[in-house]
């Protein structure tokens, strides 16, 4: 059972490794998707014995939006804006690799560090789930495309999910929905923004966007 | 007691320095097999070091004795390597606290007389080779350290064959994201050292995209055989590190595993051969990439075993 959430967990550190150096975006949504159906399958792994039926299931729509909804709706943003690539992200892809696997090492300090209650079957979840969270942000901050930094939006929930999944045994049913709702909508509404980011300026670099002010000192 | 080990230590490093350039006929085959060809024989390497070796070699007028050294010196620190790997898990020829260190070295100091050789010759196309190789070295050589100290950490020696002796008796199950990890590293950094297709192609004949072969370029005769012969060692040595994890057991008697740990030398062979048939070789920007990725596995290994 616990070699088993530690595979889980390496797995879904290896990904969040790959995401980080990896240049094409479908790819990015592939492995985000593929990371969102791991996510839904984690309360399972961890609470085997006893699982509510609320959280059960959570758990299944968690599954069915992050593993198919949302990659269906990015690959939509990424058609209708007609990218493919991350062309210059800040730092360069080995750069990032670097930095996850620093990342990796913050959150394995910062784990043992912390006096949470340990009822946690595996100690791998926590540096994961803090790792998750890192690479992020750090998507959200080093990459220039919207569609990467909504990806990077998703990967820093997902890291939330897994934390609270690791610690929690009473799962505030109602307001996970409701923070999986706000998901939902985040994602969509983004797709819709990318859409009309593309379509105003050809692409959708968000450097762009600081071209959006009402004077434009001329040097 | 202690003769029996004795001999059975030389035993094995004679074996490894026979059967070594039989791997390259099988990774020949196993990619013309994939090609639909025919292959060359498995014995190619065997008559090419034969042929190589009966032929003086050919020196131009601007080299000094750096040139000369350069393939003995490389030959000789590839055997002493070869007296230190384990064999079928068992002991090593020559083990001490801390030979790891000895052991990579080693090898360090093969890369750096090429490199050497090669700067000697004063071509343009073999100083690009050297800096290439050089370039490639930093990012290999620190993974394949950092590989080394998870296994050493995990079995809590730091002589390679204790270390690979020791594996065996180690749980699978709780060392199993470790071993994988490591094995993965090992395989990239295998890859790149003997110069393999993700990274370079052994068999490419186009100066600007080679690596390793440009550099040897100007070696021809017995230094050439010799080049070759060491390019065949180091393949099976780098080969054991990671054919090592898996094919270590040895409960049965020493004859069964010695026959499996070459029966694993083969299918590990086998492998390298169908990764060059499958994937296409990286761009040269791209290929610290790939070595920064074999780091990162190797800091991930050493970091689960801290916990």
């Amino acid at each position: 059972m616990n070699s088993l959430i530690d595979l889980l967990s390496i797995t879904i550190l290896l990904m969040n490794l790959m995401m980080l150096s990896s240049s094409r975006i479908s790819t990015c949504i592939r492995i985000v998707a593929f990371q969102g159906i791991l996510f839904g399958l984690m309360p399972f792994v961890i609470h085997s014995h006893a699982i509510a039926l609320g959280a059960m299931i959570y758990s299944i729509v968690s599954i069915g939006l992050k593993g198919f909804v949302f990659p269906w709706l990015l690959f939509r943003a990424q058609r209708e804006a007609n990218i493919r690539k991350e062309v210059e992200p800040i730092g360069g892809y080995p750069l990032s690799l670097l930095m996850g696997v620093a990342m990796f090492l913050v959150s394995f300090w910062l784990s043992s560090r912390l006096p949470y209650i340990r009822t946690v079957s595996s100690d791998l979840v926590m540096p994961v789930s803090f790792m998750t969270f890192f690479t992020g942000a750090f998507i959200i901050v080093g990459r220039m495309k919207a569609l990467t930094q909504v990806i990077g939006y998703l990967v820093l929930e997902n890291g939330v999910y897994l934390f609270g999944a690791a610690l929690l045994i009473e799962q505030p049913f109602l307001v996970e929905l409701a923070i999986l709702l706000d998901i939902f909508v985040a994602v969509f509404v983004m797709g819709i923004a990318i859409f009309h980011i593309s379509r105003e300026f050809d692409n959708i670099d968000t450097q762009n966007l600081s071209q959006l002010k009402d004077w434009v000192n001329t040097k | 007691m202690e003769t029996i080990d004795m001999i059975r230590s030389i035993l094995q490093s004679t074996l490894i320095l026979a059967v070594s350039p039989f791997l390259f006929g099988i990774i020949n085959r196993t990619k013309a097999f994939f090609a639909g060809r025919k292959g060359s024989p498995l014995l190619q390497l065997y008559y090419d070091i034969y042929k190589l070796s009966r032929k003086s070699a050919v020196y131009s007028r601007t080299i000094t004795r750096v040139f000369i050294a350069g393939p003995i010196v490389g030959l000789g620190a590839i055997l002493s390597a070869t007296m230190l790997v384990p064999f079928a898990g068992r002991a090593s020829f020559i083990s001490f606290e801390g030979d790891i260190i000895l052991f990579i070295y080693l090898f360090g100091l093969t890369r750096f007389v090429a490199v050497l050789a090669a700067l000697d010759t004063g071509s343009s196309f073999e100083g690009m080779g050297a800096s290439r190789e050089v370039q490639f070295a930093v990012f290999a050589e620190p993974a394949l350290f950092l590989s080394m100290a998870a296994l050493a950490r995990v079995t809590g020696v730091t002589s390679l064959s204790a270390i690979y002796s020791n594996l065996n008796a180690i749980s699978w199950t709780t060392w199993s994201p470790v071993f994988l990890l490591v094995a993965g590293a090992i395989f990239i950094i295998f890859l790149a050292e003997n110069s393999r297709i993700p990274v370079d192609d052994p068999n490419t004949h186009l100066e600007l995209t080679m690596i390793h072969e440009v550099m040897v370029l100007d070696h021809g005769g017995v230094d050439l055989a010799f080049i070759l012969y060491g390019s065949a060692v180091k393949f099976w040595i780098l080969g054991t590190l990671v054919a090592g994890i898996f094919f270590g057991a040895h409960s049965r008697g020493w004859m069964v595993d010695y026959s499996l740990f070459i029966i694993g030398m083969v299918l590990f062979a086998f492998i390298v051969g169908a990764v060059e048939s499958v994937l296409a070789r990286l761009r040269l920007l791209k290929v610290p990439h790939f070595l920064i990725v074999a780091l990162a596995l190797s800091v991930l290994a050493l970091a689960f075993t801290m916990r």
